[in-house]
């Protein structure tokens, strides 16, 4: 090889040297934020053994949160999913006035801190409102009951399923449609036997992602909850106040569960990338 | 297809052949509205009600300015950490390979899938003073947890997959050609990253770093465990609003909750503005 190349490959990358220490920073630095973490949960979730997290995870309050968790991200998710594909339908399939700002405002939860989406239900049910007070004449409890929650986790999981669809279903284009369209398939045929199949895998993401953070989501439904306990707390809030009667073990314990689903979120992501790739 | 209308008629719509756009448009708008745009604008229209001298008391009340300031200072640290290892961990899953990479890739996302309260107590336990990680920073003369220190800790782990994630694809798609009309010109490597390659990568670093900061402030479960939450000092503006909630002091936590958003919006814009100033000067 001569002098030129040499110094031309040199310039083209890093030295082996300079690459291990950048892989090294970057390994350590993962480590210390994203690793010991998950080690941490599963050290401390353990720690007194495998009978006491079972025992942790099967005490009433437990099962209580779990159950509530369950049944709101069973509501939330849904209306979310209906709301992302009619959004990316209308986006996506049509050009309007007005586009860019509509979906801005799709985003906005994104930017809005957890405990506003809270605040923002209290304010609206809470006893120094309108809306509150009439619909407790009724007998109807919004606020530090589960429609509350559902409302917040609602706000806060509002723009996942949109999000992940409005770019794959502009990538699609409309032609696919109005191919099956021209050959007389309805709107709905259209929809089901075309859009569908091509969006699935987006939208599956996008509703595991959804479905995490509805599981997970801690200070809107913290705001709303009212912390009754094995009546409105969530796996999150019931991690809260084991943690804070200095229950460790196990706070960890049902931490160990949020973690494995968010374990899980993240293998499927991935194989669902996978497929994506070949 | 879309194809540009002659008449001069102004339309809301360019006219097409597939159906359901009044279905979809008027639903998605509606769920909107009821969902977010109603609740939202209630907190604004709150706020208008305590009147401008009861609201700058309540904003400009020490407490307050002082939650906001931890807020934001750790929130910009946390970001500014983020931005460079974060660019250090996409570069590392762009350019090289190395045994375990497509798993580092996959946990890079664990922020965005993991409850921010579970994240919460598995820093506080390892930075804590009895910790693994903060036996060790107490033996150095840092104390980590339940301070500042400890609140920076949490929004670096929240913020990192905001930098990579935006700064990952853009790096994967530089055109190697750049780098070799460079180097045949006699660059150095060095000079190449920092005159070449990191120019191109500006946008996404800032859109990363914007959003990382956007996430930060508002960030609460994962803070609170590791923050000591001492008012004046480790105190975060989302925790203020939960303590005047408590105390049932509607009008505190309405006047920071229109601060924040007003931060928040201020965040959005200038997320924004980065992009489409950077589509203006690279092109889309």
């Amino acid at each position: 090889m001569t002098d030129h190349a040499i110094m031309l490959r040199s310039a083209l990358t890093e030295t082996p040297t300079v690459q291990r220490w950048l892989i090294a920073v970057a390994l350590l630095f993962l480590a210390f934020f994203l690793f010991l973490p998950l080690f941490a949960v599963f050290s401390e979730a353990f720690r007194n053994g495998v009978g006491a997290w079972w025992e942790a995870i099967i005490e009433p309050d437990a099962l209580a949160a779990i159950r509530l968790t369950l049944l709101v991200a069973a509501i939330s998710v849904p209306l979310n999913m209906v709301f992302g594909i009619a959004a990316a339908w209308a986006i996506a399939k049509f050009e309007f006035r007005g586009k860019a700002f509509l979906i801005t405002l799709i985003d906005l939860p994104f930017s809005v801190s957890p405990v506003i989406s809270g605040l923002v239900y209290v304010l609206l049910f809470g006893s120094g409102s309108l809306l509150g007070p009439w619909l407790k004449s009724y007998g109807i409890e919004i606020l530090f009951a589960v429609p509350g929650i559902v409302l917040a986790t609602i706000f806060v999981t509002f723009p996942f399923v949109a999000r992940e669809l409005i770019p794959v279903m502009q990538d699609q284009g409309t032609s696919d449609e109005e191919a099956a369209l021209s050959l007389g398939a309805s709107g709905w045929q259209t929809f089901r036997h075309v859009t569908l199949p091509n969006i699935r895998w987006g939208l599956l993401y996008g509703v595991l992602l959804c479905n995490a953070r509805a599981m997970g989501e801690f200070g809107a439904v913290s705001v709303v909850s009212g912390h009754i306990r094995g009546l409105t707390d969530t796996m999150p809030l019931h991690i809260e106040i084991l943690y804070n009667e200095y229950n460790f073990a196990a706070a960890f314990a049902v931490a160990s569960l949020l973690v494995g689903l968010a374990l899980v979120t993240l293998v499927l992501k991935t194989a669902i990338e996978l497929r994506f790739a070949d | 297809m879309t194809a540009a209308v002659s008449s001069s008629r102004w339309r809301f719509r360019e006219p097409g052949v597939i159906p359901g756009f009044g279905l979809t448009f008027g639903f998605a708008v509606c769920y909107l509205s009821l969902v977010i745009l109603i609740p939202l604008s209630g907190l604004v229209w709150r706020s208008s009600t305590l009147g401008w001298q009861d609201f700058w008391s309540l904003a400009s009340d020490p407490r307050t300015l002082s939650a906001l300031k931890v807020s934001f200072g750790s929130a910009l640290l946390a970001a500014l950490i983020n931005s460079v290892f974060g660019l250090v961990v996409a570069w590392v899953l762009v350019r090289y390979r190395f045994p375990g990479r497509r798993i580092v890739d996959a946990v890079v996302d664990l922020p965005f899938a993991l409850p921010t309260a579970v994240a919460g107590i598995a820093l506080a336990t390892l930075y804590a003073p009895n910790g693994i990680i903060g036996a060790q920073l107490a033996g150095l003369g840092f104390k980590v947890a339940f301070t500042p220190a400890g609140i920076v800790v949490a929004l670096v782990f929240v913020g990192l997959p905001f930098i990579v994630r935006t700064v990952q694809p853009v790096l994967a798609d530089v055109d190697r050609e750049v780098e070799e009309a460079a180097a045949t010109l006699g660059a150095s490597r060095l000079k190449i990253v920092v005159r070449v390659l990191l120019p191109g990568l500006l946008p996404a670093i800032l859109t990363g770093f914007a959003m990382a900061l956007a996430r930060g402030i508002g960030e609460y479960g994962s803070v609170i465990f590791i923050a000591g939450n001492i008012p004046y000092f480790s105190e975060i503006a989302p925790l203020l609003i939960v303590i005047r909630l408590e105390e049932f002091n509607y009008a505190a936590a309405t006047a920071v909750g229109v601060v924040m958003l007003s931060i928040s919006f201020l965040m959005l814009l200038l997320i924004n503005l980065i992009q489409s100033w950077s589509r203006r000067r690279y092109g889309s």
